[in-house]
């Protein structure tokens, strides 16, 4: 802990005059920079402690900060937990008693430690009694009562394989196009590079007649396959394999090898970095893709998660207890990834001026 | 490329051998057709082997498609195989571009198209310049010397690792009647706002969310545009007594200018294709108060019972060549792309 605090508080050298004294700018500065804290993450934050609230919780105005709910108390002679309430009697003290039933504008109220009693006390006598609890419901429910599972399969059965096909169809391309002189190379290279800003909106209507033709309206295939072509990763990976020399190529073939086998011993293990790069991009693109998902699956058990959580929020308007614990476990992967390879995203980014 | 060495060779030592194991059996199998083709073609034709699979993809989902994209525009009906459309020629643009006053949606033939094209041209305007300048301001402050800064940097760039619908789902939950921003303004003294009942509030809450997902990225752009201005330059300008106003106008803006275009031609080209965002945010409405163009395309040919895939087209061929518009401008602007893209 300490180690995080001195790094929290440690001020970077100045090198030429040591430690500064604040100035008006830095105070600026460190103001934008928690404002921005609070914006970024303040959302996020705001979802997770949301997402464990119990739907009664979350249906108050205002809100309550953290997640609360009503105690209970198991009373003999009930077969359920009451909800327990802080009464105010008519002498001024207030007693703890549990709710049996509500008639009205009576409510009938039992003392949990002399269950035969009842009470009746008028509603506006008494309030909830509250502590802080996580509604770990909402998920485990989101997962037995909804496709959750179903959806998270998809999603991850498409991420995993576009990135796959991606690297494998994008690298091979990338080699050819770099190391080898061929009638039509500039010509398809130029075509790739005039593609590069082509998004598939433009071109919705054509694609979905090539899907339906290919029968794969439905089937996860139409979702991976039309963008497992990335103008964008034969490009970055092509600009990677010129800086491979050839002569390592030829020695390879000195040595025998198939130009199979050098593209897959020699220029792959070499072009890693490059690869990477590429990975994380596809699974980003993949694991997030939304617009070409909703149009080629209709039918529920295809859904990826990005589409099925869309069609829940539309059908379950009231529920967003389940709304928001499935936004948390559709989040959580790609945080997961992020605090991992945090580095490495943020690099390749601005080294590439590709988008994730 | 600098790592994070601990958490990356842990998983490389943790699955490193397995990979590599099914890495080397999946290349044997597919070299059993590989190989053989070599001895048929020769070494020089395997070139095109390689290129092969790319290019069939590339050429069936985005080749072919562009251009039969063309086609569809100049067909009518609601039959999705091109042999079964009638021929229109130009008329699904004509009825496209056809309006008795063009300041007024509600004049043209094909009004909600119109509404579409200036939702997304106010959407734009104000997306980009509001992106360009939140972008720019959160990078200088990131380039100064302070604590913690790759901390600081992946804040401000989370966001845009979320996807849309999830960014639309967390603004949604608080932007709705009973959320927690009008909590805020009830507790300060002033009236809840219906935020998406009101074409106003709605388009400005868009942005703002679009921007709010999206600013990480041209902030580190611009980043990195900013970290190779070299030192030298401020420090001369230091000793010839420049204030700090004058070497911002003076020195970073002309050196940042090539990635200020950049960022701004990326945002541009993004911003004219905003979907997903703003569709599950606020579904286009209220009524059709942030509805894009995008949107009206997905909508004219798939969200509904009668599609009409050659407006659809049409209104697809018209967002393409703004595109393309935007695309040439970036090449135009030749350098500052090239070596961001390098």
């Amino acid at each position: 802990m300490s180690a995080v605090g001195r790094f929290l508080t440690r001020r970077q050298n100045d090198g030429r005059q040591g430690a500064r004294r604040w100035t008006a700018t830095d105070v600026l500065t460190y103001g934008y920079l928690i404002a921005g804290i609070l914006i970024m993450f303040g959302p996020v934050a705001w979802l997770v402690l949301s997402s464990f609230k119990t739907q009664a919780n979350l249906l108050e105005f205002p809100p309550t900060l953290l997640p609360l709910a009503q105690e209970t108390a198991e009373v003999d002679g009930y077969p359920d937990p009451l909800p327990l309430f802080d009464v105010a009697l008519e002498d001024g003290t207030v007693v703890r008693l549990a709710q049996v039933r509500r008639v009205g504008l009576q409510a009938q109220m039992v003392d949990p430690t002399e269950p035969g009693e009842i009470v009746r006390v008028a509603i506006d006598q008494r309030t909830p009694v509250r502590v802080f609890r996580l509604a770990t419901e909402n998920y485990t429910e989101s997962f037995s009562r909804f496709n959750f599972s179903t959806y998270l399969r998809n999603s991850v059965i498409v991420t995993v394989g576009a990135t796959l096909i991606t690297l494998i169809i994008n690298s091979m391309a990338a080699f050819a196009l770099s190391k080898y002189r061929f009638r039509g190379r500039n010509a398809i290279f130029l075509v790739i590079i005039a593609t590069l800003m082509i998004p598939i909106s433009v071109i919705l209507v054509p694609v979905y007649l090539v899907i339906t033709q290919v029968g794969w309206i439905n089937s996860l295939w139409g979702v991976i396959i039309p963008g497992a072509a990335t103008p964008t990763g034969v490009f970055l990976l092509r600009q990677y394999m010129l800086t491979i020399p050839d002569e390592l190529l030829d020695s390879g073939r000195i040595d025998g090898a198939s130009e199979w086998r050098i593209y897959w011993q020699i220029v792959l293990p070499l072009a890693a970095p490059a690869l990477a790069v590429l990975a994380i991009f596809s699974v980003m693109w993949r694991w997030n893709d939304f617009l070409w998902p909703l149009i080629v699956l209709t039918r529920s058990e295809f859904f990826t998660l990005q589409v099925g959580l869309n069609a829940f929020q539309g059908e379950l308007n009231v529920q967003w207890h389940y709304v928001l614990a499935m936004t948390v476990l559709t989040l959580l992967p790609i945080t997961v990834v992020f605090s991992l390879l945090q580095r490495f995203i943020t690099t390749g980014i601005a080294s590439t001026g590709v988008k994730g | 490329m600098a790592t994070t060495p601990n958490a990356v060779q842990r998983l490389n030592a943790l699955a490193g051998d397995g990979v590599q194991r099914l890495y080397a059996l999946a290349m044997n199998a597919l070299g059993l057709i590989m190989e053989p083709a070599q001895k048929l073609l020769g070494v020089r034709r395997m070139a095109y082997l390689f290129v092969l699979p790319n290019l069939l993809v590339f050429g069936i989902f985005i080749l072919f498609p562009m251009l039969l994209n063309v086609y569809y525009a100049m067909t009518e009906g609601g039959n999705l195989y091109p042999q079964d459309r009638p021929f229109v020629a130009t008329a699904n643009f004509e009825r496209l571009y056809t309006c008795t006053d063009y300041g007024d949606p509600n004049t043209c033939l094909e009004d909600r198209f119109w509404r579409a094209a200036r939702n997304t041209g106010v959407f734009v305007f104000f997306q980009v310049s509001g992106m360009v300048i939140i972008s720019l301001i959160t990078s200088m402050v990131l380039n100064r010397k302070i604590v913690a800064r790759g901390f600081f940097r992946s804040v401000y760039f989370y966001p845009v690792l979320l996807s849309p619908v999830v960014v639309a789902l967390i603004w949604k939950w608080i932007l709705q009647r009973d959320g927690v921003l009008n909590a805020i303004l009830v507790g300060v003294g002033l009236d809840p706002i219906n935020f998406m009942l009101d074409g106003t509030w709605a388009m400005t809450w868009v942005i703002l969310v679009s921007i709010w997902a999206h600013m990480g990225f041209y902030t580190l752009i611009l980043l990195a545009g900013l970290q190779s201005i070299p030192a030298e330059l401020y420090d001369a300008g230091a000793i010839d007594g420049t204030s700090t106003t004058q070497a911002f106008r003076h020195i970073t803006l002309p050196l940042l200018m090539p990635t200020m275009m950049v960022v701004l031609v990326l945002s541009l080209i993004r911003a004219v294709q905003m979907f997903d965002e703003v569709f599950v945010l606020t579904g286009g409405g209220p009524g059709s108060a942030t509805m894009l163009m995008v949107q009206y395309i997905y909508m004219t040919g798939f969200g509904t019972q009668n599609p009409r895939f050659g407006m659809a087209a049409a209104a697809s061929v018209t967002l393409g060549a703004v595109l393309l518009v935007a695309t040439l401008l970036q090449l135009r602007l030749g350098q500052g792309s090239e070596r961001h893209l390098a």
